[in-house]
């Protein structure tokens, strides 16, 4: 089946409406969230219509098909990314994905692999996300550990070029993204990865911007751990991905405690239930985890690659246009190898919530500002930008309009 | 358009021509705000003198709306006591809080009633307020000294 965008915009019914006035909804905010087809609603509201009961827990029918409708969204969710049933961890979102992976880190005792002591390293990149930027921070901060990076290039590519002496023997942790939701680069992680093993250090994968919109496969990236978010990727919020290795899960202590999560309890101890349960306090986001799993199942049906390719097509128009416009400014790569759709821009002296505010006049949903990656806009040498970011639904019409939007922008301000 | 109610003429001349956009080097107070969910920015001075407000100056990073709103400020609140510039201030914010309810008592905010259409937009309310907020926290430094 060919990909048909305009045909996929039917199945999402927030394109049914209206915005300011009656325009037409161009919406190029899906690097912040994406929105939801008939399929993810319907079956969140359908868990609570239809078998909502505490999951894990009572003794009767209602229970079972919770129990049942979680745990058939964690095989569908493993399955997407390559992993086993067993090493998918739900959270609340990957934030909270990697923040459990910084506490449990930094609460591994002596002679745990995770064990942090002063003088160890973790790695990341200025185009961290605050998200996988601020919890090794803190981690550091807490551990006396040292924090390191990969610097970003003009052109906004990760600079490799000393990756033997950012990635050293002293490095315990790497925390990279795989896509950034500022530059829409997309890290090519081969000879990142081997090193981290070389050292003997895990790998952590900010997964947020590539699970949703290309296929990703956690045994092929040899990757440890990887977090992503359901609400990029045409789920619910509320529920997010950890993925680990089994061996890793079954080393890594638990970050929240309370229940669920045991496996017997006394007045003064606990012992811990096996991964992913041990990471699982408390009654989860059912109807979302059940909702992550339709969308999962959506996105499969029409296929990673074929979104992939839709967006790749989408970008070059977009990149191919925007730079005709005069004093348009792309930050990140021009060309579409390793590149998603995220595309930021400055436009000369107009001001992104400026642009952002025309566009927004003209029903065009952008985001602007600094993305929750401030250092990385920092290094870029601008305050703030405009970001258009492409999804499955978009089409080269929404391009068109955002162009002729920038041009009518310039006009105004000019 | 309604997006003309949001860019006053006002605005837009403000935007293009910022007044007492230079940091003096002498002031009783230097204040540096930024608004974190759009990474704006500004450095802002005062001078108070015999209850007051004899000058102030400043720099920053922003939107035609923030930049504006800091503009029209000064040439509003330079000259006036103390006790009259607050007076304008509370009716500023009371102003940008009333979600496109009121049309702002003209007398007493004269180009400042221009930000009226602001109020409607929520997301923006942080931009209009931010050079206000940063005034506020310098004055009341300036009178502590
Ligand atoms: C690269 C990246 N990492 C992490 C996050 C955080 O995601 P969430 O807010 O869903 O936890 C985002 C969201 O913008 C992101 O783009």
């Amino acid at each position: 089946m060919a990909f048909d965008a305009v045909a996929i915009r039917a199945d999402f019914p927030i394109f049914d409406r209206k915005i300011r006035d009656g325009k037409r909804l161009v919406y190029l905010d899906s690097g912040a969230t994406s929105q939801k087809p008939n399929v993810v609603i319907d079956a969140e509201s359908n868990f609570y219509r239809l078998h909502n009961a505490a999951a894990h827990r009572g003794a009767h029918q209602l229970a079972e098909e919770a129990t049942e409708a979680i745990e058939s969204a964690r095989q569908v969710v493993s399955e997407f990314i390559g992993g086993q049933e067993d090493e998918i961890v739900f959270t609340k979102s990957s934030t909270e994905a990697l923040n459990l992976l910084a506490y449990s880190i930094g609460s591994a005792p002596k002679g745990n692999k995770f064990h942090l002591s002063a003088g160890d390293e973790i790695v990341v990149s200025e185009m961290e996300h605050h998200a996988n930027l601020i919890p090794w921070q803190q981690l550091a901060a807490r551990t006396g550990a040292v924090l390191k990076w990969f610097e970003v290039t003009p052109e906004g590519r990760l600079d490799l070029s000393d990756i033997n002496s950012v990635i050293t023997t002293k490095t315990k942790i790497v925390a990279l993204t795989h896509q950034s939701n500022v530059l829409g680069t997309i890290n090519l992680l081969d000879e990142l990865v081997k090193r981290t093993h070389d050292v003997g250090a895990v790998f952590i994968l900010d997964a947020c911007q590539s699970v949703p919109h290309m296929p990703v496969n956690v045994v092929e990236l040899d990757i440890d751990f990887l977090a992503f978010s359901g609400h990029k990727a045409v789920g619910p919020t509320g529920v997010g991905v950890l993925w680990g290795r089994s061996n890793l899960l079954a080393e890594l202590p638990p970050f929240l405690f309370g229940g669920s999560m045991i496996e017997s309890v006394t007045m003064t101890d606990a012992t811990w239930a096996p991964a992913p349960r041990k990471f699982e306090p408390g009654v989860p986001n059912m109807a979302q985890i059940v909702g992550l799993g339709e969308a999962v199942k959506y996105l499969s049906k029409i296929g990673m690659p074929a979104i992939h390719n839709h967006e790749i097509e989408l970008t070059k128009y977009a990149i191919a246009n925007m730079a005709a416009i005069d004093s348009l400014r792309v930050v990140g790569p021009l060309d579409t190898n390793m590149r998603g759709g995220a595309v930021s821009f400055t436009l000369g002296e107009i001001h992104p919530h400026d642009l952002g505010q025309f566009l927004d006049d003209a029903g065009i949903a952008v985001r602007t500002g600094h993305h929750c990656a401030w250092p990385l806009t920092r290094k870029m040498g601008v305050p703030a930008t405009t970001r258009a970011s492409f999804y499955l639904y978009n089409t080269l019409d929404d391009i068109d309009q955002l162009c002729t939007s920038i041009l009518a922008a310039q006009k105004y301000f000019g | 358009m309604q997006l003309d109610n949001l860019y006053q003429e006002v605005i837009l001349d403000h935007y293009k021509n910022p007044q007492n956009k230079k940091l003096s080097a002498n002031y009783d107070a230097q204040v540096h705000h930024v608004n974190p969910s759009c990474g704006d920015e500004i450095d802002l001075n005062i001078t108070v003198k015999d209850g007051v407000v004899e000058a102030i100056t400043w720099d920053g990073v922003g939107c035609s709306i923030s930049q504006a709103s800091v503009s029209i400020l000064t040439d509003l609140l330079i000259g006036k006591t103390i006790t009259d510039a607050y007076k304008i201030y509370d009716e500023f914010v009371a102003l940008m809080q009333s979600k496109g309810t009121v049309e702002g008592n003209e007398d007493l905010l004269e180009d400042a009633v221009a930000l009226a259409g602001v109020s409607k937009y929520p997301a923006r309310i942080k931009c209009a307020l931010l050079g206000w907020m940063a005034f506020k926290d310098a004055s009341v430094q300036a009178q502590a000294k």
